[in-house]
């Protein structure tokens, strides 16, 4: 008898594995494309072009045939609007994140000083500690600061400072950069300092040194964590629920704040991109770590 | 130009330690490299060699003493601002650049023209014999060929000093051998001073003019390899190089430069030549190389000759190697095999009784630490 033979447990397994992680997805994306006008009823994969038959009698023009909903998401400016901010905050709050977390992970790797074992441990805690905790704790952290700052200062009307765009960049700062400290120090790992002394041997000072030897070195593992940081941010609905203000809305609160109003296929035409987008990311990154060995 | 390529000048080196103590990993060295030498530092690891090596490219700092290239006192000199090159034990090939570019680096860091660049590297990878691999990234190259290029990238801007940290560690043994050749034949083509630190006291003797043999952080001895195999000015050197015999005794008497020196465990005296210093009433290593002991039937002297029992033969083709019994000591003996005979009779038998005659021009004596 061959004692490896497969349990059939592992094939159950793993059908419900990939059942329940993605069947709600492709459900998504299928509901993407539906000629109803609720996303709770499959009316059918939208067929023609031009005038569309809605249930209920209304009749609208669909220029996109089959990707109306897609085409009516473009027409939507709260969308637009959404998409914006959620990229802004994800460009600046990636860029800044990876660059003060890259740092960081030098400064870990090369320099010994005190504090240096609480620096490490102080990078896991913000990774462990609940999303709502740091929401909270942001929150309170601005609005203290703000209420100080405007009466001291005598802010007034529109002038007061308050929460938007600015406060969800810098909590996505800040919860980035931890992810991105850890992925570049994984890749600092292995990297003799003995590359950086060649190059001063042979006459580069620290700087050329820096950009020439060290950075392209670890350029992998910075561009991982930037991605990382990239992708945290554009999913991010705790931490930008705390902290975000009016005229700030991301697409995470944008679509919570549809599902209690009322769901269209436009909520899952907007996830299939997001999914897309997120998903590329994901591949790019393998790429790159694939590359690295 | 200074007479002197390096010089170190009493130079120490502590190092901080995890728990908040100190390493005294070089202890007050003083040493001058001449121009165009090829000088080794050897020593087990940890005596100091490469931190020594370290403070003349500059990537460590004396904590005091001076170090010296061309008479000039370095202070506290980034690697950058260094006549010298170096080349690393790992290599350190940058792996993301391609042999030329790895070689190019340095003439680049100097601002050379791009045609003055193409002509020294293709000249510089000529001489370490890898034309033709300049496309090439590090990671398709065998380790033999990675060597060279960590050569050629260090010899490309022809340094005053080149710097060796180990270059051949990381090779098999046959490679090891071609590629000590090939470095003394570079040396002597490009006549800059070679500056070698290694933990293979055969590489040290083949390739040098001179060595440095450390140990804890200080240099016992310096001279050339005839000097540091023939006069070990301590037992440490000549136990570190080659094999010896030690006999432990008090000298009793010094005449021109020979010493008379009782040893308990034969209850006679030995005559030796004086190899470093000794005084008389000192407690000394008496060392005798195994080749040097000659095997006899009768007692060939009148003084430093004694009888033994063979008590283990080891046949190795070009050689016999054996240990003999001699007062409860085992001396080891090697004979070269000058008879071709397949008769067993012919050759040394366990339990055969010797005399073993001690040349006093090969007995050295010595401090015994």
């Amino acid at each position: 008898m061959n004692p490896y033979k497969r349990s059939p447990f592992i094939k159950v397994a793993t059908v419900l594995v990939y059942f329940f992680l993605y069947a709600p997805i492709i459900g998504l994306i299928v509901f993407a494309f539906n000629s109803s006008r609720t996303n709770v009823f499959f009316g059918g994969f939208i067929t023609q072009w031009g005038p569309l038959q809605m249930e209920g009698s209304t009749v609208v023009q669909s220029p996109c045939g089959p990707f109306h909903w897609f085409c009516d998401l473009t027409q939507n400016r709260e969308v637009m609007s959404a998409t914006k901010n959620t990229l802004t905050i994800a460009l600046i709050s990636t860029i800044s994140a990876t660059v003060i977390g890259t740092m960081a992970a030098l400064a870990l790797q090369r320099y010994n000083f005190k504090l240096k074992g609480f620096s490490q441990l102080s990078l896991y805690i913000p990774i462990v500690i609940p999303e709502i905790v740091m929401g909270i704790g942001i929150l309170v952290l601005f609005s203290q600061a703000f209420n100080f700052l405007n009466s001291s200062l005598g802010l007034l009307g529109d002038s007061r400072l308050t929460l938007g765009l600015p406060t969800v960049i810098v909590s996505h700062i800040a919860f980035s950069i931890p992810f991105v400290t850890l992925v570049v120090q994984a890749r600092l790992q292995g990297f003799d300092k003995s590359f950086e002394e060649a190059a001063m041997d042979l006459g580069a000072n620290e700087l050329v040194t820096f950009w020439r030897v060290t950075f392209p070195m670890i350029l992998p593992g910075v561009l991982s964590g930037a991605l990382l940081a990239f992708t945290l941010s554009l999913d991010d609905f705790v931490i930008t629920f705390f902290t975000t203000g009016p005229g700030a809305t991301t697409l995470p609160i944008y679509v919570y704040g549809l599902l209690r109003r009322i769901i269209t296929p436009q909520v899952n035409a907007l996830s299939t991109v997001w999914v897309l987008v997120v998903v590329a990311i994901v591949f790019l990154l393998q790429r790159i770590q694939s590359r690295e060995t | 130009m200074s007479e002197f390529a390096v010089e170190l000048q009493d130079v120490v080196k502590r190092f901080p330690t995890p728990e908040g103590g100190e390493v005294l990993a070089v202890d007050h060295v003083t040493m001058q490299i001449k121009n165009g030498e090829f000088f080794s530092m050897l020593g087990s690891s940890g005596c100091g060699k490469t931190t020594s090596l370290r403070m003349v490219a500059g990537f460590e700092w004396p904590t005091s003493g001076e170090v010296y290239i061309e008479g000039i006192a370095q202070g506290h000199t980034p690697p950058f601002k260094r006549p010298v090159n170096t080349v690393f034990q790992s290599y350190a090939l940058f792996q993301h650049m391609t042999v030329f570019q790895n070689v190019a680096f340095g003439l680049e860091m100097d601002g050379a023209g791009k045609d003055e660049i193409k002509k020294r590297v293709a000249r510089a990878l000529e001489m370490v014999q890898l034309t033709g691999m300049d496309r090439r990234y590090p990671r398709q190259l065998s380790g033999g060929q990675q060597q060279r290029v960590a050569l050629a990238r260090a010899i490309v801007k022809t340094p005053d000093v080149l710097l060796l940290d180990e270059p051949l560690g990381a090779l098999d043994l046959k490679l090891r051998k071609e590629m000590q050749l090939e470095l003394k034949a570079l040396q002597q083509k490009l006549g800059i001073t070679f500056v070698y630190v290694t933990h293979d006291q055969e590489e040290a003797l083949t390739m040098s003019d001179r060595i440095a043999v450390m140990s804890q952080g200080k240099v016992l001895q310096m001279g050339s390899p005839v000097e540091i195999y023939e006069r070990p000015n301590c037992k440490f050197v000549a136990d570190f190089i080659g094999t010896s015999n030690f006999l432990e005794g008090t000298v009793k008497s010094l005449e021109k430069g020979m010493a008379n020196v009782f040893i308990p465990a034969f209850n006679t005296e030995i005559k030796g030549i004086v190899s470093g210093e000794v005084s008389v009433g000192e407690t000394v290593a008496v060392s005798v190389r195994p080749e040097k002991i000659r095997l006899a039937d009768k007692a060939v002297l009148n003084q430093n000759c004694f009888e033994g029992t063979i008590d283990l033969v080891t046949y190795i083709g070009s050689d016999t190697h054996l240990y003999v019994g001699l007062n409860g000591m085992k001396l080891k003996v090697w004979e070269q095999n000058k008879i071709s005979s397949l008769d067993p009779t012919a050759y040394y038998t366990v339990g055969q009784k010797v005399w073993l005659a001690l040349f006093p021009e090969n007995t050295l004596v010595m401090a015994s630490e």
